[in-house]
C-alpha cells in the first residue's frame, strides 16, 4: 500500500502539475483558437444566467479558499493570531456557503447540459466528464463538512495543509507519508483534485487562465505597434 | 515566437500611454491577425457563372484555396456601355454568392447512386445473361418491376461505380429501343441557355438513338403563346438597359427587384430621369414599393384591367382625337388595316370569320404562288383592294419578279407602287351590319366575380362589299373596325352594347371592370391616358416589364394579348425603350443557330425526335384520367357544341395526327422493327406506314396511353428538378409514371364517372410505365430522391460550358475552378461515358436500323403553309398526305454501335446541307474546315474518321462559337445575307463591321463578349440602340413571321374562332373543381377555407440556388412555406408560423403559414420549388409525406395551344404547343391537429443489396 499511497499523494500531483503547466502553456501557444471559455448560452438562454452565476461565484469562492487556506504558512496563521479551531470554523462556514451556491448552481448546469437537446449536442466528451468531475469533486467536498464538525479542532486541516506545502515545496516523499494518515473521504478528494488539474489543459478550463482582470482598467483605446 | 513568451513582459515596459493615460500603445502580438488576412488569400480566380434560369447570367470571380473553392464575388468587368448609359456591373444576388456552399455540402451527389432494390436485381440478373438480356429479365417481369418500381421515393440507394451504372443505363436503353423503338427514351432538359454544352451533352445522345427531347418552356408554362400567335416569335425582349431608355414602365406581374435582382439598377436608375413607374400587381410586392401609381387587382383578372385600358386608349388616340404616330404605326407593322371576312349567322347577324385571301378573289387576285397565304387591304390612294408585301404566303415559293417581296414596305406586291393602307371601311362602308362578339365576362365561378351582360354581345361595324372569285359578295371589315367593336367603343353607328362614355357600364369600359378587378375607373383612365401620352410624344418609349405570374392563368393568352395590345396600340413595339419585356427564365440561347447543330446531332441525321412537354406528361402521368376541365366550358358562346366534342385529349389526340404537335411514342408499333418488316415485304416504309394508319392497324400510341407497348419507359432528366419544380400535378406523376406511394385524393373517371375522351381508349389506369428514371445533379434534389440511378454531375464550377440571357447582350462562360469532387463528372463527360457503352453493349441486338421520324408540321419552314383549312384525315374530311394533313414521316437511318463515334466528332450533313434556322439557311463548310484546325480530327478508323472532334466539354463550346452567328461575324454577314434574299432589302450592313470578329471560348473566359447582330434575333446589339424585340421589323422592315406578316390583333385560324379568341377578351379562370369536393370531408376539428393557389418565384431561390441551401433557408423559415392573408388568416383561427395543410383531390402539403399583409383575401402564395427533402413533416389528409407545391396543382391543356400547320400556328420545340397553366386552381387550408415527422426507421433498401 505503501508504494500506491506514494505514487497517488506523492509522485501523481508532480504528474498532474507538470500536465497542468505545461500542458497550459502548449496548447496557449499552439491551439490559440481554442484557448476559450465556450459558452453555450445562446443556445439554451432559461435560467442559464442564475445558474451560471451561483457556480462561478462558488467555485471562486472555494479555489481562493483552497489557496490560502492550504497554501498559507502555519506560521503566518499564528502570527496572525487565528488558532487553527477559529480557522476550521471560517473554512466551514465560508465553505459551506459557496459550496452551496456551487451546488445549486452546478446542479442546474449539470441537469441543463445533459438534458438541453441543443446544449447537448453542442457537447463534447470532455464537457461532459469535466463538469461531471467537477460536480462530484463539489459534492466529496461538500460531504467533509459534516466530517470536519466531528474535528473541529483542526487537526485534520492542519495534516492536509501540511501535505499541500510539503508537495509545493517538492517534497514528494514527505507529503506521501502525511497523506497516508487522512480519511478515505478526503483522499478521494485529493485523488479527483489532482485529475481535474491532470484534465484541466484538455478542457474548457483553461479559460480560468485568461480571467480579463485587465479590462476593468484597461485605457480607452490601446494601439498595437507590433 | 511564441503567445506565452509574448506575454512575459513584467520586466519590459510595454505600454506607453498617451492622451494623458487615456489611451495606451503595447508591443501586444499581432499574429492573430493573420487569420483574417489568410481568410482572404486564395491561390486563383477562375471565371464562371451559374447554370440556372434565373436570367442573371452573371459574371462571377470563383476563387480556389488550396484546391478547393472557398467562395464567389462578383466580376466587374463588363465590356462598358455606350456613353449615356449606365454599365451593366455588379451583377450578382445573394442566391448566386451563396453557390459555392454546395460544392462541399452534404447534400452534394458524391458518387453514382442506384437504387439498392434494383442493384439486387442487376448484378443476380448480370451474373448469367449479357447487360441487355439481364435488363430484359428484369424490365419485362412485373413482380421484378414493381419490387423496385414501389420504393421510389423512399429512399434505399447504394453507391456504384460508373462502369457498371454506365452498363445498366445503356442495356435499359438498348432493350427499350430493341423491344419497343427508339421513341420510348425520352430526356428533359431545360433552358438550354443556362449551360449550352451540359444540354447538348444530353440532347446529342438522345438525338443519335432517336430518343425524345422533351420541351420545357411551354412545360414550364414560361412561354407566352400569345406571342408566337401575335408575332410569330417565340418570345422576344429587350435587355434590361433598354430599360434605361423608357420613360414610363409598367411592372405587370413582374417583381423586379426580387427576381431580376442584377438588373434592377436599370429601372431605379432611370427613375432619376423621371420615368414614372406603374406596379399592378395583386399583392404588395417589393416591386410595388417603387411604383408612383400601384394596382392591384384581383388575381387572374389582368385581362379586364388591360381591355378597358385599350378602350381608353382607342377612344382617346385613335378614335376620337388621332396620334399621328400611333397612325402611322398600326398601318404599316400591324393588322389593324387588313380585311376580314363577315359570315352571316342564322339569326341575320355576322360574326368575323377568316382573313380575306387572294384567293378568295378572282384569279388568285393574280398572285399564283400561294394565293391562299396572302391577306388584302384597300388603298386610301387608290381605293383599290391590293395584296400588300409581306404576307406569309410571300415568304416562302416565290418566283422571279416576285422574290423579295417579303418586307413590310407599305408597297403594292404585284407593280410594287406605294400604298397607303386603309385603316377602316367605315368612310367607305356599304352597309353597317350587326356581328355577334363572345363575351365571358358573364360566366359564373365560384370566387370569382362576373357581370351580368349577355354572352353573346351584337355590336354594329361598318362592311365593305367584295366580289369573290365564285361571283357571290362577302362583307369585309377590317381588323381596326373589329377591334374597337370588340373594345365596346361607340361609333356612332348606333346598335347596343357600345360605349360613349367611360362610366358606361359595357363591356369593356373602366367603369365595367371595376366589378372585376376591384380597381377605381379613375386610376385606369389616368394610367392608361399617360401610359399612351408618353408614347405618343417619344414616339413608342412606354414598355411593359412582365412576368410569368400573369401566363400561368389557363387564359393566359388572354392577360399577354390584352397587354400586348396596349403596346401596340402605342406603336410601342421595336422602338427603343418601348415595348413588351417579358421575363421568365433564360430562354435566349443566343447562338442558337450552332448549338441546335450540335445539341441534336444534326450534324450527323435530321430531323431529330421533339416533343411538346405538357402534352407528354398530361398524358403519362394519367392526368386526362383525372380530368374535370370540360372543353364546353370554355367554348365561344357563338359555336356549335355539336362541332366541338371531345375533351383536352381528344383535341391533342386530333392535333397531333393531323401534324400539328408532335408526339411521344409516336405509334403502337415499334418503328426499326415496322421498317424492316416493311423492307422485308418488298414495301417502302413510309408508304406501308400510311398504309397502316389509315386502315387503323397502326395507331398513335396517345390514342392509347395505358397499354404496355405505348409506355414512355426510359427517362433521362439533368439540369432539372423535374419532380419536385415543374411537374405539374406531382402526385400524379408519382402515381401513374412512376407508380409509388402518393397524394392523389380523386377518383379517376372510370371510377367517377364523367367525361370520356372519344378518340382514346379508356382501359384500367396504367401504374409505373417508367422502367429506368435517370437523373444527373449535383443535389440530392426531389427527382432524385424519386430516381432509379442519380448520376454525381459536376457544379457550375467544375466545368467549361456557354450561358446567356435575355437580360444583357453578353456571353459568358462557365469554367471548371476545380476539378468535379468526389467522383463526380461533368454532363458532357457522363453522356459521353453512356454513349461509349451503348455502343458497346447494344452489338448483337442493334446494327445499322432504318427508324421512322414522325415529324409535326414545323415552325419557319416551307410546311407552315400545310392546312389553310382544318381537314381530319381519320373522318374522311380528306386524304392522309404525310406533310400536308399529317405529320412528315422520314426514314432516318441509325447506326447504333457507332453512337460514340458520332457522338465525339462533328459529322458530314453540316458540309453537305449546311446550316441555319428560322427559315434560312447557309453554307457553313468553311466553319467546319476551321473546326478541324481547331479541335484536330479524329485519326481513329470508322465513320468519324477524318472529322473534327469533340472530345471535351471546351472542343463541344468551340463548335457552337464557331457555327453561330452570334459569336462568328462571318457567319453572321452570310445569315444576314440569306434573309436578304428573301425580304429583297439588303440586311448584311447590320453585321459587316463585326465581319472578322470570332469569339473563342478562351476569350470569353478573359472577359464576357457582346454578340454579333444576327437574323435569328429581331433587335440588334450595336453602339446605337440597346437589343430591342421587333426592333428589325420596324427599322429594316422585316415581317413578323405571322399570316399577314404583322402584328397581329386578330387571329382567324377556325380553332381560334371556336374557342372565341380571335380578338383578346376578358375570360375569368377556369373551375378546376378540386378544393369543394374535399371542403369539410376530411376535417381534423379546425376550420377550413378555400383559397386561390398562386406559385410565384421565391426570394431566396430563383431558381439561382434550391430550397435546400442552409444558407438562404437560414434567411427564411428553413422549410416550406404558405403565405396567406391576414383576413383568411383569422377565419380559420391560423396564426403566423403555424403548420398548415393545403389540400385538394390533387393531393396535399405540409408547410408553415405565413401570414402576411401583403397578400389579398382570397389568395394564398407558395413559392415554387421548395423542396420536400427539407423540414416537411406528413400530411394527415394523405398518409404520406406532404408534397411540393405542384402536389395540390394539375396540367390542363387548351386546344388552342394544339393548333399547327397554320404560319405562326405552327409547331417549333419550345415555340408553340400546350403549356402548363397552375393557377386557376384553389386549396383547402387549415391548421394541422398533429405533427407527424416520419422519421421511423423503414426496413433497409441497402441491405438488400448486400451492401
Amino acid at each position: 500500500m505503501s508504494y500506491l499511497n506514494d505514487l497517488l499523494f506523492g509522485v501523481y500531483p508532480y504528474i498532474a502539475g507538470t500536465v497542468f503547466l505545461i500542458g497550459s502553456l502548449l496548447r496557449f501557444d499552439r491551439d490559440q483558437y481554442t484557448w476559450k471559455a465556450h459558452s453555450s448560452q445562446m443556445l439554451s438562454n432559461a435560467g442559464f444566467r442564475r445558474a451560471s452565476n451561483l457556480f462561478h461565484i462558488g467555485i471562486i469562492g472555494i479555489f481562493f479558499g483552497h489557496l490560502a487556506g492550504l497554501l498559507t504558512p502555519v506560521a503566518v496563521w499564528h502570527a496572525l493570531g487565528v488558532s487553527a479551531s477559529f480557522k476550521q470554523w471560517v473554512a466551514i462556514v465560508l465553505g459551506g456557503l459557496f459550496g452551496t451556491m456551487c451546488f445549486i448552481g452546478l446542479t442546474a448546469l449539470v441537469h441543463r447540459r445533459l438534458n438541453d437537446a441543443r446544449v447537448r449536442a453542442n457537447s463534447s466528451r470532455m464537457d461532459i466528464v469535466i463538469l461531471l468531475l467537477l460536480y462530484g469533486q463539489l459534492i466529496l467536498g461538500l460531504l467533509t463538512i459534516p466530517v470536519s464538525l466531528f474535528h473541529l479542532d483542526g487537526a485534520n486541516m492542519l495534516t492536509l495543509m501540511a501535505w499541500a506545502q510539503h508537495i509545493v515545496t517538492f517534497d514528494g516523499p514527505g507529503a506521501a507519508a502525511i497523506a497516508a494518515n487522512v480519511g478515505g473521504l478526503f483522499k478521494l478528494h485529493l485523488l479527483l483534485g489532482m485529475t481535474i488539474f491532470l484534465l484541466f489543459p484538455f478542457s474548457r478550463l483553461v479559460h480560468v487562465w485568461s480571467v480579463p482582470l485587465g479590462y476593468v482598467k484597461r485605457p480607452y483605446q490601446i494601439v498595437r505597434q507590433r | 515566437m511564441s503567445h506565452f513568451l509574448d506575454r512575459l513582459t513584467f520586466f519590459r515596459k510595454t505600454r506607453e500611454p498617451f492622451a494623458d493615460g487615456h489611451g495606451a500603445r503595447t508591443d501586444e502580438d499581432r499574429g492573430w491577425e493573420d487569420a483574417y488576412r489568410l481568410r482572404w488569400q486564395h491561390d486563383k480566380i477562375v471565371r464562371s457563372t451559374h447554370g440556372v434560369n434565373c436570367t442573371g447570367s452573371c459574371s462571377w470571380k470563383i476563387y480556389v484555396k488550396n484546391g478547393l473553392v472557398t467562395w464567389e464575388t462578383q466580376q466587374t468587368d463588363y465590356p462598358r456601355t455606350r456613353d449615356d448609359l449606365p454599365n451593366h456591373e455588379p451583377r450578382g444576388c445573394q442566391r448566386g454568392a451563396s453557390y459555392s456552399w454546395y460544392l462541399y455540402s452534404a447534400n452534394r451527389v458524391k458518387y453514382p447512386m442506384v437504387r439498392g432494390r434494383l442493384m439486387q436485381l442487376w448484378r443476380e440478373a448480370r451474373a448469367t445473361k449479357d447487360p441487355v438480356e439481364a435488363w430484359a429479365s428484369i424490365a419485362s417481369d412485373p413482380a421484378k418491376a414493381a419490387e423496385y418500381k414501389t420504393r421510389r421515393g423512399l429512399g434505399g440507394f447504394v453507391r456504384a461505380d460508373w462502369a457498371e451504372v454506365n452498363e445498366l443505363i445503356a442495356a435499359a436503353n438498348a432493350w427499350t429501343i430493341k423491344q419497343y423503338g427508339p421513341d420510348r427514351v425520352s430526356g428533359f432538359s431545360p433552358i438550354p441557355a443556362m449551360s449550352m454544352v451540359s444540354y447538348a451533352a444530353g440532347s446529342r445522345y438522345l438525338s443519335l438513338i432517336g430518343g425524345n427531347c422533351l420541351s420545357f418552356y411551354d412545360w414550364y408554362c414560361d412561354l407566352p403563346p400569345a406571342s408566337p400567335m401575335i408575332w410569330g416569335e417565340q418570345t422576344d425582349v429587350p435587355e434590361s438597359a433598354d430599360w434605361y431608355n423608357s420613360s414610363f414602365i409598367m411592372m405587370w406581374g413582374s417583381n423586379v427587384p426580387q427576381t431580376r435582382t442584377p438588373d434592377a439598377h436599370f429601372m431605379t436608375e432611370v427613375r432619376y430621369k423621371g420615368t414614372k413607374t406603374v406596379v399592378v400587381t395583386p399583392d404588395y410586392s417589393e416591386a410595388s414599393k417603387f411604383a408612383d401609381i400601384w394596382l392591384h387587382p384581383k388575381q387572374g383578372t389582368d385581362a379586364a384591367l388591360a381591355m378597358a385600358m385599350g378602350h381608353v386608349i382607342l377612344r382617346e388616340f385613335h378614335l376620337d382625337a388621332k396620334s399621328e404616330y400611333f397612325d402611322k404605326y398600326v398601318r404599316e407593322t400591324t393588322d389593324f388595316p387588313v380585311l376580314v371576312v363577315l359570315d352571316a349567322r342564322a339569326d341575320g347577324s355576322y360574326v368575323n370569320g377568316r382573313f380575306l385571301r387572294a384567293a378568295d378573289l378572282e384569279g388568285g387576285a393574280g398572285q399564283a404562288n400561294n394565293p391562299e397565304w396572302k391577306t388584302l387591304a384597300f388603298d386610301e390612294k387608290t381605293g383599290n383592294l391590293i395584296v400588300p408585301n409581306g404576307s406569309i404566303g410571300f415568304r416562302w415559293g416565290e418566283k422571279d419578279s416576285l422574290v423579295g417581296k417579303w418586307n413590310l414596305e407599305p408597297r403594292e406586291s404585284l407593280t410594287g407602287a406605294d400604298a397607303q393602307f386603309r385603316l377602316s371601311v367605315n368612310e367607305i362602308r356599304d352597309a353597317v351590319v350587326p356581328v355577334a362578339f363572345p363575351y365571358f365576362g358573364a360566366t359564373k365561378h365560384p370566387h370569382f366575380a362576373h357581370t351580368n351582360h349577355d354572352e353573346i354581345q351584337i355590336r354594329n361595324v361598318p362592311a365593305k362589299k367584295v366580289r369573290l372569285a365564285d361571283g357571290s359578295e362577302a362583307l369585309v371589315a377590317t381588323v381596326y373596325d373589329l377591334t374597337l367593336a370588340q373594345y365596346g367603343l361607340d361609333r356612332g353607328l348606333g346598335g347596343g352594347n357600345v360605349a360613349a362614355s367611360f362610366d358606361d357600364d359595357v363591356p369593356y369600359t373602366p367603369a365595367w371592370q371595376e366589378k372585376i378587378t376591384g380597381v377605381p375607373r379613375a386610376q385606369v383612365i389616368a394610367v392608361a391616358r399617360q401610359f399612351a401620352e408618353n408614347a405618343d410624344r417619344t414616339h413608342g418609349r412606354s414598355m411593359i416589364i412582365i412576368g410569368a405570374a400573369m401566363n400561368h392563368w389557363y387564359h393566359m393568352d388572354m392577360n399577354y394579348r390584352g397587354v400586348i395590345n396596349l403596346l401596340m396600340m402605342c406603336g410601342c413595339i421595336g422602338q427603343s425603350g418601348g415595348g413588351w419585356a417579358h421575363y421568365v427564365g433564360q430562354e435566349k440561347l443566343r447562338p442558337q443557330t450552332g448549338w441546335t447543330a450540335l445539341a441534336f446531332a444534326l450534324d450527323w441525321n435530321r430531323p431529330p425526335r421533339h416533343m411538346n412537354g405538357t402534352s407528354f406528361f398530361y398524358i403519362h402521368s394519367s392526368q386526362w384520367r383525372h380530368e374535370k376541365l370540360a372543353m364546353s366550358e370554355i367554348l365561344s358562346p357563338l359555336a356549335d357544341p355539336k362541332d366541338w366534342q371531345g375533351t383536352q385529349i381528344d383535341y391533342n389526340v386530333r392535333s397531333a395526327r393531323m401534324g400539328w404537335l408532335p408526339t411521344a411514342p409516336h405509334f403502337n408499333v415499334n418503328t426499326l422493327k415496322f421498317a424492316k418488316e416493311a423492307v422485308a415485304a418488298g414495301k417502302a416504309p413510309v408508304e406501308h406506314l400510311v398504309a397502316g394508319l389509315k386502315s387503323g392497324k397502326v395507331d398513335f400510341a396517345f390514342a392509347d396511353p395505358d397499354n404496355p407497348v405505348n409506355f414512355p419507359r426510359n427517362l433521362f432528366v439533368w439540369r432539372s428538378n423535374l419532380l419536385g419544380s415543374s411537374g405539374k400535378g406531382h402526385e400524379y406523376f408519382l402515381k401513374y409514371l412512376l407508380g409509388t406511394t402518393h397524394g392523389v385524393q380523386g377518383k379517376d373517371l372510370g371510377e367517377e364517372g364523367g367525361e370520356k375522351p372519344l378518340e382514346v381508349q379508356w382501359r384500367e389506369g396504367a401504374t409505373g410505365k417508367l422502367d429506368l428514371l435517370v437523373t444527373l445533379d449535383f443535389r440530392m434534389s426531389t427527382t432524385c430522391m424519386y430516381s432509379d440511378i442519380v448520376l454525381p454531375t459536376a457544379t457550375w464550377y467544375e466545368k467549361n460550358d456557354l450561358n446567356t440571357s435575355d437580360m444583357h447582350p453578353f456571353i459568358h462562360p462557365l469554367s471548371a475552378a476545380v476539378d468535379p469532387a468526389w467522383e463526380s463528372r461533368t454532363d458532357w463527360d457522363i453522356f459521353k461515358g453512356i454513349a461509349e457503352k451503348f455502343s458497346e453493349v447494344c452489338r448483337g441486338h442493334l446494327g445499322v436500323e432504318q427508324d421512322i421520324v414522325a415529324l409535326p408540321t414545323q415552325h419557319d419552314t416551307p410546311n407552315e403553309l400545310a392546312m389553310p383549312e382544318v381537314r381530319d384525315w381519320k373522318k374522311g374530311e380528306c386524304e392522309l398526305i404525310p406533310g400536308k394533313t399529317g405529320p412528315s414521316l422520314v426514314v432516318v437511318e441509325r447506326d447504333y454501335p457507332n453512337t460514340f463515334k458520332k457522338f465525339t466528332s462533328v459529322g458530314p450533313l453540316l458540309d453537305k446541307l449546311g446550316n441555319g434556322g428560322k427559315g434560312i439557311s447557309w453554307n457553313t463548310v468553311h466553319e467546319v474546315e476551321a473546326l478541324a484546325t481547331l479541335n484536330y480530327t479524329v485519326l481513329e478508323d470508322g465513320v468519324s474518321k477524318g472529322r473534327p472532334r469533340i472530345d471535351s466539354d471546351i472542343d463541344a463550346a468551340e463548335v457552337i462559337l464557331m457555327l453561330a452567328p452570334e459569336t462568328n461575324g462571318h457567319v453572321a454577314v452570310k445569315s444576314w445575307a440569306a434573309l436578304s434574299k428573301i425580304t429583297g432589302r439588303d440586311h448584311t450592313h447590320l453585321a459587316l463591321p463585326k465581319e472578322h470578329e470570332k469569339i473563342r471560348y478562351r476569350d470569353i473566359q478573359a472577359q464576357p463578349r457582346k454578340i454579333i447582330s444576327s437574323p435569328t434575333w429581331s433587335g440588334l446589339e450595336d453602339e446605337n440602340v440597346s437589343y430591342n424585340a421587333g426592333y428589325t421589323n420596324v427599322h429594316e422592315l422585316i415581317p413578323w413571321r405571322t399570316v399577314t406578316g404583322r402584328q397581329q390583333f386578330y387571329q382567324d385560324h377556325p380553332w381560334m374562332l371556336g374557342f372565341g379568341e380571335a380578338m383578346c377578351a376578358y375570360r375569368p379562370p377556369v373551375d378546376m373543381k378540386a378544393a369543394e369536393p374535399l371542403l369539410g370531408k376530411r376535417q381534423n376539428g379546425q376550420p377550413e377555407i378555400v383559397l386561390n393557389f398562386i406559385t410565384p418565384h421565391q426570394k431566396w431561390g430563383i431558381h439561382s440556388t434550391y430550397t435546400d441551401n442552409l444558407l438562404m433557408l437560414t434567411l427564411s423559415r428553413g422549410g416550406p412555406i404558405i403565405w396567406i392573408s391576414e383576413v383568411d388568416a383569422k377565419k380559420a383561427g391560423i396564426e403566423d408560423n403555424d403548420w398548415i395543410e393545403a389540400f385538394n383531390l390533387n393531393g396535399a402539403i405540409a408547410a408553415r403559414a405565413v401570414v402576411s399583409q401583403r397578400v389579398p383575401e382570397g389568395m394564398s402564395m407558395m413559392y415554387h420549388a421548395q423542396e420536400k427533402i427539407v423540414n416537411t413533416p406528413g400530411s394527415e389528409v394523405t398518409g404520406t409525406r406532404g408534397g411540393i407545391h405542384n402536389s395540390v396543382t394539375r396540367t390542363v391543356l387548351k386546344p388552342t395551344h394544339m393548333i399547327g400547320s397554320y404560319a405562326q400556328q405552327s409547331y417549333g420545340f419550345n415555340y408553340y404547343g400546350t403549356v402548363g397553366a397552375n393557377r386557376d386552381e384553389f386549396i383547402v387550408v387549415r391548421k394541422m391537429a398533429k405533427i407527424d415527422w416520419m422519421d421511423e426507421e423503414v426496413d433497409s433498401d441497402a441491405q438488400a443489396a448486400g451492401h
